[in-house]
C-alpha cells in the first residue's frame, strides 16, 4: 500500500484504543451522534431570527439553490468530480460527489425578502428573520 | 452517489495513544481523495471553514500532515435548535512511500477544499523503455 493513515495504523496496535475507537464510531460521543442526511445543518434561533449553517465544501456558491415556503427551508446543490485521465489511480476516494436536496423545518415562518445568505470557505450561513406577523407581541398590562 | 439520499457524519480524528489535546476543541478527520497521476499525486481534502491562513501542510520524512484550524461562528444570543454537526479543527497524517519533488509542492484552498499537488521526482517519473528486437544473426 502506497498510502497509510498514520493515525490509524502508525503506532503499535493497542486493543483498548481500538475498542475505544469502535465504541466511538458506533455510539458517537455526544455531539452529532446520529447519522444525518447530507448536508448536515445547525440551526440557531432567537425570538425574531433564525440562523442556519451548513458545510458544503467544494460547492460553487452559484450552484446552491435556496428556497423557502412557510416554515420550511430547502437547500439544493451539487458537486461535480474533477475531470480525470484514464491512467489516474485512486488511493483514496472518500469525498462525495453528486446532488443534494435537504428540507429543514424552522420553528417559525420567515420574512422571505429579508433573508441573507453568505458562503465562505465552504460554509453556507443563512440569516432568516422571523415573519413580522408571527413575531411575539408584548402586551402591556394597564393598571385600572 | 447521485440523486440518492446521502448520509453523513463527521469523523472524529483518531487520537494517538498518550497524546492529549491541550484545547477543549474537537478534532475531525477530513474526507480525502488521493489521486496518483502520471507526474504527480493530488490530495484533496474537504475542510469547510478553513482558508489559506488557517491551514498547515507539512512534509517531513515522508510524513505528510494536514492541519486546519476552524473558529466556530456562533450567532449572538441564539439558542441551538438543531445540531447535526460539530465544528472543530481538522487533522490527517499520511505516510508517502514515493519520492516527491519537495520544492514544487503546491497547496491551494478554495471553497473549503484543500488541494495539494505533490510532483513526483524527475528520477521516478515513469520512463518508457523501448524494447528493441535483437537482430538475428545470419
Amino acid at each position: 500500500m502506497l498510502w497509510s493513515d498514520l493515525e490509524r495504523f502508525g503506532s503499535f496496535w493497542d486493543p483498548w484504543q481500538e475498542f475505544e475507537r469502535m465504541r466511538r464510531s458506533l455510539f458517537g460521543d455526544g455531539w452529532a451522534s446520529t447519522v444525518v442526511e447530507f448536508p448536515a445543518v445547525n440551526v440557531w434561533v432567537r425570538d425574531d431570527n433564525a440562523v442556519v449553517t451548513t458545510e458544503i465544501p467544494g460547492v460553487e456558491p452559484k450552484s446552491v439553490d435556496i428556497s423557502i415556503t412557510g416554515k420550511s427551508l430547502t437547500l439544493r446543490g451539487s458537486r461535480e468530480p474533477e475531470e480525470g485521465q484514464e491512467e489516474d489511480i485512486y488511493h483514496r476516494r472518500e469525498r462525495w460527489y453528486g446532488q443534494f436536496s435537504k428540507i429543514i423545518d424552522l420553528p417559525f415562518s420567515v420574512e422571505v425578502n429579508k433573508v441573507e445568505a453568505r458562503f465562505k470557505n465552504g460554509v453556507l450561513y443563512l440569516e432568516l428573520p422571523r415573519a413580522e406577523a408571527e413575531k411575539p407581541k408584548k402586551i402591556s398590562v394597564k393598571s385600572e | 452517489m447521485t440523486g440518492e439520499t446521502k448520509e453523513i457524519k463527521k469523523k472524529d480524528a483518531d487520537t494517538q495513544k498518550g497524546i492529549e489535546h491541550t484545547r477543549a476543541k474537537r478534532l475531525y478527520t477530513p474526507d480525502v481523495d488521493i489521486v496518483e497521476r502520471k507526474d504527480d499525486i493530488v490530495v484533496m481534502a474537504d475542510m469547510p471553514g478553513v482558508d489559506k491562513n488557517s491551514v498547515d501542510v507539512t512534509l517531513e520524512n515522508n510524513v505528510l500532515t494536514i492541519y486546519g484550524k476552524v473558529e466556530a461562528e456562533i450567532p449572538e444570543k441564539h439558542k441551538l435548535y438543531i445540531s447535526e454537526y460539530g465544528v472543530g479543527d481538522y487533522q490527517r497524517v499520511f505516510n508517502i512511500n514515493e519520492e516527491i519533488d519537495r520544492d514544487k509542492i503546491e497547496a491551494t484552498v478554495k471553497n473549503g477544499v484543500l488541494k495539494i499537488i505533490l510532483p513526483k521526482s524527475e528520477a521516478l517519473k515513469t520512463k518508457k523503455i523501448e524494447v528493441k528486437a535483437e537482430m538475428a544473426r545470419a
